[in-house]
This record gives structure tokens, C-alpha cells and sequence, in this order.
């Protein structure tokens, strides 16, 4: 503790320049423990678990025009021929894709509503029976559809008939939001005023887009309907396939169903994976400039550290050379300023972490931005007392070969 | 006097290279960071339709049922319905109006040529559309009122679109096979990219205008399908027409502020009316914003592009008081020199200018590299995925911006270091030296 009050009183004799060594540190600390944080929300979020068995799935959607092309009949002639192409396990249409950006939506209430304004939302997966297999979606409870529950949606019914299906498949994480502690199996929920009986509970899917928050359970509402989709409808084909034959099996497909149409054409032929790839890539963007950002931000509060603490211990050439003559060991010099920087850092981190907290409670009014865990704080704590130690090291070490003759010779 | 102050600077800068370097990469990152993020936050906010948008307006009313409340949104929907379209495009006195919503479908090339079926995007819409956007014609011109009127097979091309099929000629008169449908070709947009895509927020924000554009009755004659948002708020009729479902975008030209407030009140009344005739069950709930309104209310700058352009400012912000840091010690360390000057005479409004200078001439050299960096990072922006990437390229205005910022940060830095050396005792530094 003795060596602390010369330390003290030498930067009181320095306050401006001791002032804007803190200032920086408190303004790069502020930054970067919510920069950080937005990182890893965005990491979080392109690592989510999609829900389906992603690997081995592959998606082609046909573009039709005209009506009467791409019936529910014709995507059953097109599906029976995806299937016969080598190492197809399984095939379905199906309506809309999870990250796909595009959703059907329906919303569902425990009582019935006049209206759709109550309720929980939640996206609507169709397409026929084979879905959940394709998809590698799971039945935890009750039961699937029975193959006879399943009709046909058209662009001629689709307005009819789609808001009016008696029975759903609902995913695990709506079904503990509609009954948090009851089983969700035969229980009525309401679309409109009208009736529609839950018979199973499906392992989560993710939807079609999702909320900001990863951790949002929302992110998983999702309800499947007993109906086949065509491209009618703009459906999709997806291929279960082994994933090593599946780049194979994509371009059999497509070529097959560009021969079976000839005036039609295919709007999209991809993996899975890549549509996955393609949802999160502002995310991943975004999380590469924060972080380049954060790296660069830490890189100039160093060399300010270091160009200050060298003119100090240039300043201080003499005060150093009379302490080593009245008997300082090298390692005290060293010590000195390695103390003097911590010091200043830890005031930096002080008041930085008022400004975090400030710059995090700005972001969540204006941003979709969750409030900053504390325990981001010491993580950016210890980042940069590391690098003011780093930064100093250098200068201070530099201080320490200051020999004691120098005492002498300035005076 | 200001020459000599020059040279000195110079001097100066040079005995201390590394920290001069320093600082100038310093300040030249912080610049560079921030003009590249407020470069594509300039982009983006900037006006589609410089002059005419302060007189275009997009009409919105509220035709939901009385819900539970609780988390609905107050606000009227942005999309209208088919009835509710059709009563306001023909009840309401605005010197310009067009409906319009988006289709795709597939295009049939003509017979004979090697291309492929393929998808495009349409824009179904009336022929108000082109005037009140002042949409420019290469060849032909929009079809007729009585086009509109009796939905007549009729379209108007992108020039990407006439490229494609016809090797950019004078394809008017022409025929194109959309949707399995025919139309006559009557004209053949010259190129146009509205920035943003204020027209229909709910697609491509910042993508390319449509590459079809079919009479909104036509389409709805022939049922051409919805490539954007359908929202229904109730039980559904027959069909979507019938059906109380929003889809449809409208767009209304108001030359006057009193047009425009008249045009309000008009929206209010029908809603009222529409209440009256218990169609609607809100009280009268409308907006009518102009077009700047409409994409600040849309929030039409991404969440990101607004976050990274703080963040580049605070960065800078980091490297403005680094400077300063720097700045102080370069100056004081050279207490010694300033001490003899002032000792010879020289006042310390002489000192503070000549350090000021000093922090200035750090300022240009960090302008002129901050601009390359500017340059390298719209660059990386640009070859970024997001939908606005392409549009990211430095402008004349932010050029100037740039080496503005620059000049001024380093100035600001070098007022407090510059101000501290100037009060330095010229006897104590002789003294000592």
C-alpha cells in the first residue's frame, strides 16, 4: 500500500493527461462490453437449432403459370418421380419453409373469438402426409393425422377451407403457451370461432422468420395442418436424402421436373443448409464488423496508453534516475507504473461501466437490443486491464534500464 | 508569419515520426469508420423522388374488427382491402391516385427464342402510377385511362425486361406471355431505381422497380396472383375481393398542404361513414403520411445500418480523445523549445496557433488517409449480402463531409493540448534546461 501515495500524488500533478488516459479507457470499455454483447446475441441467433433434421433435406420449388398447371394431382405425379430418383428416402410438398422468409399465419385462442385479433400467432406448415418424416420432425404425443383427414388446398378453395381445419399438430413450444401445465393432446383451441382439436404435440420447428431474441420461445410456435400443397400455392418439394448423395439427388431432381415441365421453371434448388446460410448472413455480417470494430477500438486505446505512458516516463527520466539511486530495484520502477496503469484503468472501468449501462438502456428504447448481462461487465473488466498491462509494459520496462547515474548527470 | 508557423509544424512532425504515424492511422480509422457508416446511412435515407415527394401521400384507414385490445396495434394497418381500394380511388379528390400491389409469375419467351421460361416481379397497378412517380419512358408510354377502365390486356416493361427478350429494341406493339396470359407491350421503361423502394415497403426495400407492370383491374380480372403480404382481420368471404383482407398499397398526389388536409378529412368521413354503414367497427382511425413521413414511419434505415453508424461515431469519438492524449504529450514533452520561443518573444496567442496548426496539419494527413480507408470500407460494405450493399458509394457531398470531419476532429483535438502548452512559464523550462 506504501506504494500507492507517490503514484497518487504524481498523477494529481498530471490530471489532465491521467483524465484522458480514464476517459478513453471508460469511453472503449462502454463500447465494447455492448458491442460484444450484440456479437454474441448474433452468434446465438445463427446458431439456433432449426428444429428438422438439416443435413440430409434438400428444396426445389417450381414457378407455374397459369391456371390448372401445378395442381395438387400434378405435384403428386411430380413426387411420385422424385421419389423413384436413387437415394430419395422420402419426399413431400410442403407450403412454406422454416427461415424462408415467407410464412402462412394463422392465429389460435383458448376461447372462440369474433375476431382475429386475440390469440396467439403462429406460422402454418402443410403439405401432405410424408412432411414430418421428410422434415425429421418427431410425434412426442398422441398422434399424426390419419391419412384420410388429409384435402387437397387450391387457389380456388385455399380462402375457404384453409382457415377451417378441425384438427392440429402443434409444436411443443406453443403447446406450453396455450396450456403451460396441462397436456395439449385433445384439447380445443379456437380459430375464429371455430373449433379445432390439437391431436399431438411435435417436437419445435423453428419459423419461417424469427424475433430478434434468440431466446424468444415464439421462435418455435408453429401449428401443421392436414392439407397437400402444390405449387399452385407456391409449395415447395423437399427430398430427404443420405447427405453425402445429396448434392446428386438436387440436381436429378431438378433436372427431372424441368423435364416434366418444359413451360415451367424452377425458382429455387438448394440444401437446406444453404437457405439456412442465406437467413443468417446479415447477422453473421453484422457480428464480423462489431467484432473487426471492437479489435480496432482496443488497438487504439493501446497506442494512446503507450504513447502517454512513454512521455511520462520520459518526463519522469530523473525522478527515476534519483530513486534508483537512493535504492529502487529495477523491478520497483516497474512496478510503479504497472501499478499507476492499473490504477487508471480500474477508474476508466468505473466509469465506463455507468456509460455501458447508459449506452445498453439507449439501445433497448430504440433497438431491439435485451438488456446487457452483468456479466458482460468483468468480461470487459478484465479485456482491458490485460491491455492496459500490455500497453504500459513497454514504457515501463523502458523506465526500469533508466540508470541511477542519471540522477547525477541531469543535475 | 503563418508560413514560418508552417515550417515549424512540419519540423516538429518530423523530429517524432513514430507518433505522428500513430496518430495520423489513429484519426485516419476513426474517420474512416465513420464515414463509411454515415456514407450508407446517407444512402439509405436519402429521398427517392427529390421535388415531388413532399406531394405524395400514402392513405391508411382502419377497417379491423373491435378486437381484445391488449396487443394489437393501434395503428391502421398499411394495407387496404379490395372494397375499401376501389372506394377510395374513386370517391376521393386527389389530383393523382393509383392502387397497386405486387404479383410474380413466370414469363413465357417468345417462340423461337433460346431462352428459358422464367420468374418476374409485376407491378399491378393503375396508369397514375408512371406520371405522379414520374417514371421514365424509353420507348412508348403508359396505357389509357380506358385501358385502366375496361382492363385491357395491356403491359409496360423494364428495360432489363425488353434486354431479355427483345435485344433492347422498340418492342411496343409486341406481345408478352406472363402468367400464361397475353398482353400487348405499350411501353418500355428507360431505367429507373428509386432509392429506397418507397412505393411497396413490405417487398425489396432496397432491390430493383418491377420488371412487369399490368393495369390493377386487369390483374384482378385475371386473378394474378400476390407476391407481398395478404393480412385478413376476419372471417374470409368467397374470395379475396369479397374478403376483409388487406393487400393492396395506394398511393395519392395532394399538391396543396389544404389538398392534403381536405384529403384527411375525406378519409375520416368515409371511415365514419363506413362505421355508420357498420362495415367498420372502429371510430375513424387514419394516417396520411408523405412520402419522407412514410418511410421515417416504416422505419425504412435498417436497425443495423443506424446501430453501426453510432457505433463508428463513439469509435471516433475514442480516437478524437486518444488524440487529444497524444497530442498533449507531444507538445509538452517539447516544453523545453516552447520555452526558449516564449523567452524570445513570442506571445502565446503565437504558440497556440502554431501547435494548432501543428494539430491541424495531423488532421489533413488523417483526412486524406481516412478517405482512402473510407473508400476500403464502402468497398467491404458493398460486398457485403444485405439487400443495400450495392447502393453503398461515396458521394460528392460526403466526400467534402469527410475531410470536413477530419479537419474539425483534429482541431477539436488539438485545442486543450494546445491551449496547456501555450501557458508553459518560459522561465522555469530555460531554468531547467
Amino acid at each position: 500500500m506504501t506504494t500507492l501515495r507517490p503514484i497518487l500524488s504524481a498523477l494529481r500533478r498530471h490530471k489532465i493527461a491521467a483524465l484522458l488516459i480514464v476517459l478513453e479507457i471508460a469511453l472503449a470499455f462502454a463500447i465494447v462490453s455492448n458491442a460484444l454483447y450484440i456479437v454474441v446475441g448474433r452468434l446465438q441467433r445463427i446458431d439456433l437449432p432449426s428444429g428438422i433434421d438439416e443435413p440430409g433435406l434438400v428444396l426445389l420449388q417450381l414457378a407455374t403459370a397459369g391456371a390448372g398447371r401445378g395442381t395438387v394431382a400434378s405435384a403428386q405425379a411430380d413426387l411420385a418421380a422424385l421419389r423413384a430418383i436413387p437415394g430419395v428416402e422420402s419426399a413431400t410438398a410442403i407450403n412454406s419453409l422454416p427461415l424462408s422468409h415467407s410464412q402462412w399465419g394463422l392465429i389460435y385462442a383458448l376461447h372462440p373469438m369474433r375476431t382475429f385479433s386475440g390469440g396467439v400467432q403462429a406460422p402454418v406448415y402443410f403439405g401432405g402426409p410424408d412432411l414430418l418424416k421428410t422434415l425429421g420432425v418427431r410425434m412426442l404425443q398422441g398422434m399424426s393425422f390419419p391419412p384420410s383427414a388429409y384435402r387437397d388446398l387450391t387457389p380456388q378453395n385455399a380462402f375457404k377451407i384453409f382457415v377451417a381445419a378441425r384438427q392440429a399438430l402443434i409444436t411443443q413450444a406453443y403447446a406450453k403457451r396455450l396450456w403451460p401445465h396441462a397436456n395439449a393432446v385433445g384439447k380445443i383451441m379456437y380459430m375464429g370461432e371455430t373449433p379445432v382439436q390439437v391431436i399431438g404435440v411435435v417436437s419445435n420447428i423453428i419459423k419461417p422468420y424469427i424475433s430478434a431474441n434468440a431466446h424468444d420461445p415464439g421462435n418455435y410456435y408453429a401449428v401443421f395442418s392436414p392439407f397437400r400443397a402444390a405449387p399452385d400455392l407456391n409449395a415447395w418439394y423437399a427430398l430427404r436424402c443420405r447427405p453425402a448423395v445429396c448434392p446428386r439427388v438436387l440436381k436429378a431432381a431438378a433436372g427431372k421436373l424441368q423435364a416434366m415441365h418444359p413451360t415451367e421453371t424452377l425458382n429455387a434448388q438448394e440444401s437446406f443448409m444453404h437457405m439456412r446460410q442465406r437467413y443468417f448472413r446479415n447477422d453473421r455480417a453484422m457480428a464480423w464488423l462489431l467484432a473487426g470494430t471492437v479489435l480496432a477500438l482496443l488497438a487504439v486505446t493501446a497506442v494512446g496508453i503507450v504513447g502517454l505512458a512513454s512521455f511520462w516516463v520520459q518526463q519522469r527520466t530523473r525522478q527515476i534516475g534519483v530513486r534508483r539511486a537512493l535504492g529502487a530495484r529495477r523491478v520497483d520502477i516497474l512496478r510503479y507504473f504497472q501499478t499507476e496503469n492499473f490504477l487508471l484503468a480500474t477508474a476508466g472501468i468505473a466509469l465506463g461501466c455507468a456509460a455501458a449501462i447508459g449506452i445498453n438502456v439507449w439501445l433497448m428504447a430504440h433497438y431491439a437490443v435485451p438488456r446487457l448481462p452483468i456479466l458482460y461487465l468483468p468480461i470487459g473488466a478484465v479485456a482491458l486491464w490485460t491491455l492496459g498491462q500490455f500497453a504500459v509494459l513497454g514504457p515501463a520496462l523502458r523506465a526500469a534500464r533508466v540508470p541511477p547515474t542519471v540522477a547525477m548527470r541531469a543535475a | 508569419m503563418s508560413l514560418y508557423h508552417l515550417r515549424l509544424a512540419l519540423q516538429a512532425l518530423r523530429n517524432s515520426p513514430v507518433l505522428t504515424a500513430l496518430m495520423v492511422l489513429a484519426l485516419a480509422v476513426g474517420i474512416g469508420a465513420s464515414m463509411t457508416m454515415l456514407t450508407v446511412l446517407h444512402v439509405l435515407s436519402g429521398d427517392p423522388l427529390p421535388g415531388r415527394s413532399a406531394h405524395l401521400y400514402y392513405p391508411q384507414i382502419d377497417p379491423r374488427p373491435l378486437g381484445s385490445g391488449g396487443n394489437a396495434n393501434p395503428e391502421p394497418p398499411g394495407l387496404l382491402t379490395y372494397i375499401d381500394a376501389e372506394n377510395l380511388l374513386h370517391q376521393g379528390k386527389a389530383a393523382r391516385a393509383a392502387v397497386m400491389y405486387q404479383g410474380g409469375d413466370v414469363v413465357q419467351p417468345p417462340s423461337g427464342s433460346a431462352l428459358h421460361p422464367f420468374v418476374v416481379n409485376s407491378r399491378l397497378t393503375g396508369r397514375d402510377f408512371f406520371s405522379m412517380f414520374e417514371v421514365p419512358f424509353r420507348y412508348g408510354a403508359p396505357w389509357s385511362a380506358a385501358d385502366d377502365a375496361g382492363a385491357a390486356h395491356v403491359a409496360v416493361i423494364s428495360q432489363k425486361l425488353d434486354r431479355k427478350l427483345f435485344g433492347g429494341a422498340d418492342s411496343v406493339g409486341r406481345m408478352l406471355d406472363y402468367g400464361g396470359h397475353s398482353f400487348r407491350i405499350v411501353g418500355v421503361l428507360a431505367h429507373w431505381r428509386p432509392v429506397p423502394r418507397f412505393y411497396d415497403l413490405n417487398a425489396s426495400r432496397f432491390g430493383q422497380v418491377e420488371d412487369v407492370f399490368i393495369p390493377f383491374n386487369t390483374a384482378r380480372a385475371l386473378n394474378l396472383g400476390i407476391e407481398g403480404s395478404t393480412n385478413c382481420y376476419g372471417r374470409p368471404g368467397k374470395d379475396l375481393d369479397t374478403s376483409p383482407c388487406g393487400y393492396i398499397q395506394m398511393w395519392v398526389q395532394l399538391d396543396s398542404r389544404r389538398a392534403a388536409a381536405a384529403y384527411k378529412r375525406f378519409l375520416a368521413d368515409y371511415s365514419a361513414q363506413q362505421h355508420a354503414a357498420g362495415r367498420f367497427q372502429r371510430p375513424p382511425n387514419v394516417r396520411l403520411d408523405d412520402l419522407m413521413q412514410w418511410l421515417a414511419y416504416r422505419h425504412v434505415v435498417p436497425d443495423d445500418v443506424r446501430m453501426q453508424a453510432w457505433l463508428a461515431l463513439g469509435f471516433l469519438l475514442v480516437c478524437v480523445v486518444n488524440t487529444v492524449g497524444l497530442l498533449l504529450a507531444k507538445f509538452l514533452r517539447r516544453s523545453g523549445e516552447i520555452g526558449v520561443r516564449r523567452a524570445l518573444g513570442a506571445s502565446r496567442r503565437a504558440i497556440f496557433a502554431q501547435l494548432l496548426i501543428e494539430a491541424g496539419m495531423i488532421g489533413a494527413a488523417g483526412a486524406v488517409l481516412g478517405l482512402l480507408l473510407t473508400m476500403l470500407g464502402l468497398y467491404l460494405v458493398r460486398r457485403q449480402p444485405s439487400g443495400y450493399a450495392h447502393l453503398a458509394h461515396l458521394q460528392p457531398s460526403m466526400l467534402l463531409a469527410t475531410l470536413a470531419l477530419a479537419l474539425l476532429a483534429s482541431l477539436v483535438a488539438g485545442l486543450l493540448p494546445a491551449w496547456r502548452a501555450s501557458r508553459i512559464a518560459p522561465a522555469l523550462q530555460i531554468k531547467s534546461a
